[in-house]
């Protein structure tokens, strides 16, 4: 009841101080809403939120079970400019605040679907040492700090602002990583992921995402 | 594809005495004897830090790459990787050798091997030497035993355990190749104290700063991040981090600490200034008891005050409260560890 309360005057306040496009903290989302919301994803992000792995085009980053304040943050920016997609600021503008809040709850409400296994995606097994490496101790002779040291045990996410990339899709890390690189990505907090990826040779990118995309999705998997 | 290409030089001695202070030798010239490559390593390393100066000994730690291709015996190996593990996964003891959310690599970055992140391959061939801390000569066992009691707020592994030997193992491994008692100032050893700030270093200043660069990973009230029971991000201030008598409650050892390496992967980007500020704000707030504390802070204050606290905000009234006032040892349910002693070798 009390929760109720001060959930209902929060979003009161919020309505009446905050400009509307530029809400920090979107109000908790309602994933039945979101469900009907995200139709017009599924084209690409799958019904089940999967995504897609197109290592040769634009691979489209599986979405369920991701943070939802990490998705709807990433909205926001497509929506307001800070990340740059063609397809992605023009579905984002067709999103008011609450909807972006719902369609976030609801692909942070869907099980975590496992990518492929490195054998299926024909990796050699020096890539995937290497990447191994990368993301679980990192390369400190290059300051390449490791993965999981923001992204969380089993690089699988560390709060709301360092995504889950264990089981992402591999053209999907790696066309991030190389946007960082080369500045085409600029929406990370204090440019922690910039900083970062501007160190690493597109060896490493490739071999961190090869292995980062062959690991469970799940921490039960 | 070949991906390894690229893999780091082996730099087995990366070593370097720079005679400068002996034959009054220009820095170029003393900075020829550590080839090109080392350099460049070194710079990456410790992106932005000073360069080495003549009168500079540097060394360039093995990787764990390198004690694979090592001629060393299978089963040194197998010890010495065992010490990494230690030292990189410290939390494996938690409760047992560790009571708060630190790893040893929490505050020695690069597990040990990066210059001006404390590198932990001086304490090798620098001891057994006098600690003033302690007021006796300590060797490494007692000197990494001190990291669990004040950094760890916990209890050291026991003198001569596996976990023990092989944690100095590690250290001494990193230090290969180094003569013991080197001369010449070890490059980037500890945490080299900041030139004095133009400003008195700043609780406001420090608090803002926080909050801009800090506070999304250590949190807004210092108490980092653990996601399903691990911690990912140490808590900088509270009951889980480093109590009252770890060196890095020393306002000038962390101030020099955030400013070589902090945020993660931006070492050397604030000021020395926004360091010092930073670190007066960190240090003025509470953490667990400083296991010598005698039951009252004003008495414990004088009897370390020369040695240690005239460095730390211990027993100093802030925001009207006396910090350090209280019987506050974090999770554990001891002051200090009994293997601690006086020792006078007589």
């Amino acid at each position: 009841m009390l929760r109720k309360h001060i959930r209902g005057a929060a979003g009161a306040i919020c309505l009446l101080t905050l400009p509307l496009g530029v809400a920090a903290a979107p109000s908790a989302g309602d994933p039945e809403q979101g469900k009907a919301a995200a139709a017009v994803c599924a084209s690409c992000h799958q019904v089940d939120g999967r995504g897609q792995n197109n290592p040769n085009g634009e691979s489209w980053p599986r979405l369920a079970g991701l943070d939802a304040g990490y998705i709807a943050r990433q909205l926001q920016a497509y929506k307001d400019g800070t990340r740059q997609n063609p397809s992605m600021q023009a579905f984002a503008q067709m999103l008011d605040d609450q909807q972006i809040a719902d369609v976030s709850a609801w692909f942070a409400s869907l099980p975590a679907t496992a990518g492929q296994s490195a054998a299926a995606q024909g990796h050699s097994e020096e890539l995937l040492k290497r990447g191994e490496q990368l993301a679980t101790e990192g390369d400190w002779s290059k300051y390449i700090v490791p993965c999981s040291s923001c992204h969380g045990p089993d690089n699988l996410g560390a709060g709301t602002v360092f995504p889950a990339i264990a089981g992402q899709h591999f053209g999907y890390i790696r066309d991030q990583l190389l946007a960082w690189q080369q500045g085409a990505r600029k929406n990370d907090p204090q440019r922690l992921m910039a900083t970062i990826a501007e160190r690493m040779s597109s060896d490493d990118i490739n071999a961190v995402a090869a292995w980062l995309s062959s690991q469970p999705a799940t921490a039960e998997q | 594809m070949t991906i390894f290409n690229s893999w780091m030089p082996r730099l087995r001695t990366g070593l370097l005495v720079a005679l400068g202070s002996l034959l009054a030798a220009p820095l170029a010239q003393a900075q020829t004897e550590l080839s090109e490559e080392s350099l460049a390593v070194l710079a990456s390393m410790a992106p932005g830090a000073p360069a080495p100066t003549a009168d500079s000994f540097v060394h360039i730690p093995p990787t764990m790459e390198d004690l694979e291709a090592s001629s060393l015996h299978p089963e040194l190996k197998r010890v010495i990787r065992r010490g990494y593990d230690i030292f990189t996964n410290t939390q494996q003891f938690r409760d047992e050798y560790v009571f708060n959310d630190m790893n040893c690599s929490s505050c020695h970055l690069g597990a040990g091997r990066l210059p001006f992140s404390g590198p932990i391959w001086p304490a090798a061939v620098t001891l057994p030497g006098y600690r003033p801390k302690n007021d006796h000569v300590n060797n490494l066992e007692e000197r990494i035993a001190g990291c669990f009691t004040y950094s760890m707020n916990g209890k050291p592994p026991a003198y001569g355990s596996d976990d023990m030997i092989a944690l100095a193992a590690y250290h001494q491994w990193l230090a290969s190749g180094v003569p013991m008692y080197p001369t010449g100032k070890l490059y980037g050893r500890g945490f080299p104290r900041l030139d004095e700030p133009a400003e008195k270093p700043d609780y406001d200043r420090g608090k803002e700063i926080y909050a801009a660069q800090c506070s999304i990973c250590h949190g807004d009230e210092g108490a980092g991040l653990s996601v399903r029971g691990e911690v990912v991000f140490p808590p900088v201030w509270g009951d889980n981090s480093y109590n009252w008598g770890a060196g890095i409650s020393r306002v000038y050892t962390l101030a020099s600490f955030i400013k070589h390496n902090m945020p993660l992967g931006q070492p050397n980007s604030l000021t020395d200034q926004q360091a010092w500020d930073l670190a007066q704000f960190i240090d003025s707030q509470e953490r667990p008891q400083d296991p010598r504390y005698t039951g009252d802070v004003k008495e414990t204050l004088e009897l370390y005050r020369d040695t240690f606290h005239k460095h730390t905000m211990y027993g100093q009234e802030v925001n009207g409260r006396v910090l350090g006032d209280h019987d506050n040892v974090g999770r554990k349910d001891f002051l200090k560890p009994d293997v601690l002693r006086d020792r006078t070798y007589d």
